[in-house]
């Protein structure tokens, strides 16, 4: 506490990851305010994800700080390594879209959203179906409902899988690739419900290769390089003038498709 | 031989009772064998090397051992450590706990060849310990593995015939208490032989019943 300002609604402090021999990540950090979002790019095997998966403490970091609206993540008060269980309450405060969907198999759609509502928060259960009914529709699969996910297309699920997201009414959501499984005709309607995400101000933090969705939607990018924050800056900047000769070949290079 | 046959029909309350007992006997085990096996496959599974190289020793171990050699090491054997269990709980013990070993390999199996992110996405929506198994992992499994599941629950029924060495009266007892009384082998066994069949059909009505809300699930 006391750390971040009022705004910040994720403090990320000088985090570092190694696997082995590999630095995966070196001291990264930044800050994500209310309402933000914050698109990371950056070559394949820079360390998006472990970044992401680092925030929510699927993976430890070796060392660094990460803040949740003020709230310490992985460490307790005590200054000891938090469990399980009270990992997973910090968790739920954080909803995660997953590059392959991830959704669970043995649960229709509808369920899908309410699983972790029900079973984790432990809040009602008609409160919990009506609000996952209302984003069903919000991400235009209404009908969908009682459906198991392996009935769906890939934009499809992925819908799904931004819905139980938001359906956890989370602090701040991570996405890490959300399009990169899909056929290119399906891309589009993934980015439209995510575009609406973004201009209701929701706070998050998306990792993509989709340099359109990044140039229009983001409030900020954040460039990454083998395991460091190269560059960050406002789109319109970093798309025209990046500062770096690293981030100007990455951008030439998906420029050109 | 017909003749046979009307005398079999004629003990046909000793045949039904062994049926019965067969029935009780294949229905708890399988039951105890599962949950025992829901504790066994993450224990397997688990990140702690002690504890999975624990569990493994036991399911391989269990695994090598004929089931007879088993049950009587249960029934004779663990009195001389002081641990004397009745036919019917020596039974019953046996029956669990050697096919709670194969049910956890099962279940192991079905677990390693399930994708990562599914579990991932239950501990990044805040799932963990018991709850992560209960609600996320493992009815996938049950879904994936009810086929080989069902072929064990059929073992389960065939291996509570060798409990008659312990003298439980079940269903291969009754037809051998019938065929000696009466000297009619052939008739006597060939019911019984009919009796687990029976048996077994109902297990494959379960299992195609699985399959079925395993298929809308794929
Ligand atoms: N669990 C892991 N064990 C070992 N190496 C890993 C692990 N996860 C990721 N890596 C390595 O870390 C580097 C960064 O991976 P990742 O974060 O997935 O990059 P990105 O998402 O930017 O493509 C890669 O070289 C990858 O091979
Ligand atoms: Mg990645």
């Amino acid at each position: 506490m006391g750390m971040t300002n009022d705004m910040a609604v994720l403090d990320v402090a000088g985090i570092s990851k190694r696997f082995g021999d590999l630095q995966v990540l070196s001291d990264i950090s930044f800050t994500v305010t209310r309402g933000e979002t914050v698109c990371v790019l950056g070559p394949s095997g820079s360390g998006k994800s472990t970044l992401l998966r680092c925030i929510n403490w699927l993976e430890r970091p070796d060392a660094g700080q990460i803040y949740l609206n003020g709230d310490r993540i992985g460490i307790n008060n005590g200054g000891v390594v938090m469990s399980d269980r009270e990992l997973s309450r910090v968790r739920t405060r954080i909803g995660m879209v997953f590059q392959h969907f991830a959704l669970w198999p043995h649960l229709t759609v509808l369920q899908n959203l309410m699983e972790a509502p029900v079973q984790v928060q432990k809040r009602p259960v008609a409160e919990v179906r009506e609000e996952a009914m209302a984003l069903l529709a919000k991400v235009g699969l209404s009908d969908k409902c009682d459906v198991f996910p392996a009935r769906l297309s890939g934009g499809q699920k992925q819908r799904v899988g931004i819905a139980r997201a938001l359906a956890m009414k989370p602090d701040v959501l991570l996405f890490d690739e959300p399009t990169s499984a899909l056929d290119p005709e399906l891309v589009g309607e993934v980015l439209l419900v995510m575009r609406e995400l973004a201009r209701e101000g929701r706070t998050m933090v998306i990792v993509t290769h989709e340099m359109g969705f990044a140039r229009d939607a983001a409030t900020r990018i954040l460039f990454m390089d083998r395991g460091r924050v190269v560059e960050t800056g406002r789109p319109e900047r970093f798309f025209v003038s990046p500062d770096t000769e690293r981030a100007r070949q990455f951008i030439q290079r998906y420029a050109a498709g | 031989m017909i003749r046979d046959f009307a005398i079999v029909w004629s003990e046909r309350d000793l045949l039904l009772s062994g049926l019965g007992n067969t029935t009780i006997l294949s229905v708890l085990s399988a039951i105890a064998g599962l949950v025992i096996a829901f504790v066994l496959t993450p224990a397997l599974m688990s990140k702690r090397r002690w504890l999975a190289l624990a569990v493994r020793v036991f399911v391989d171990g269990m695994r090598c051992v004929p089931f007879l050699l088993f049950a009587y090491i249960v029934y004779y054997g663990l009195p001389s450590f002081g641990i004397r269990l009745d036919n019917w709980s020596s039974g019953l013990v046996a029956l669990t706990v050697y096919h709670a070993a194969y049910l956890a390999e099962i279940l192991r199996g079905a677990w390693a060849a399930q994708p990562r992110e599914p579990l991932e996405a239950g501990v990044a929506f805040g799932f963990s310990g018991p709850r992560l198994f209960r609600r996320i992992i493992l009815p996938p499994l049950l879904l994936a593995a009810g086929p080989i599941i069902g072929n064990q629950m059929i073992q389960i029924v065939k291996d509570s015939a060798f409990l008659t060495i312990i003298a439980l009266p079940e269903l291969t007892h009754a037809a051998s208490s019938i065929q000696s009384r009466h000297y009619v082998p052939f008739a006597a066994f060939i019911t019984a032989v009919f009796l687990y069949w029976g048996l077994c059909l109902i297990i494959e009505a379960g299992v195609s019943g699985i399959d079925r809300l395993a298929a809308a699930r794929r």
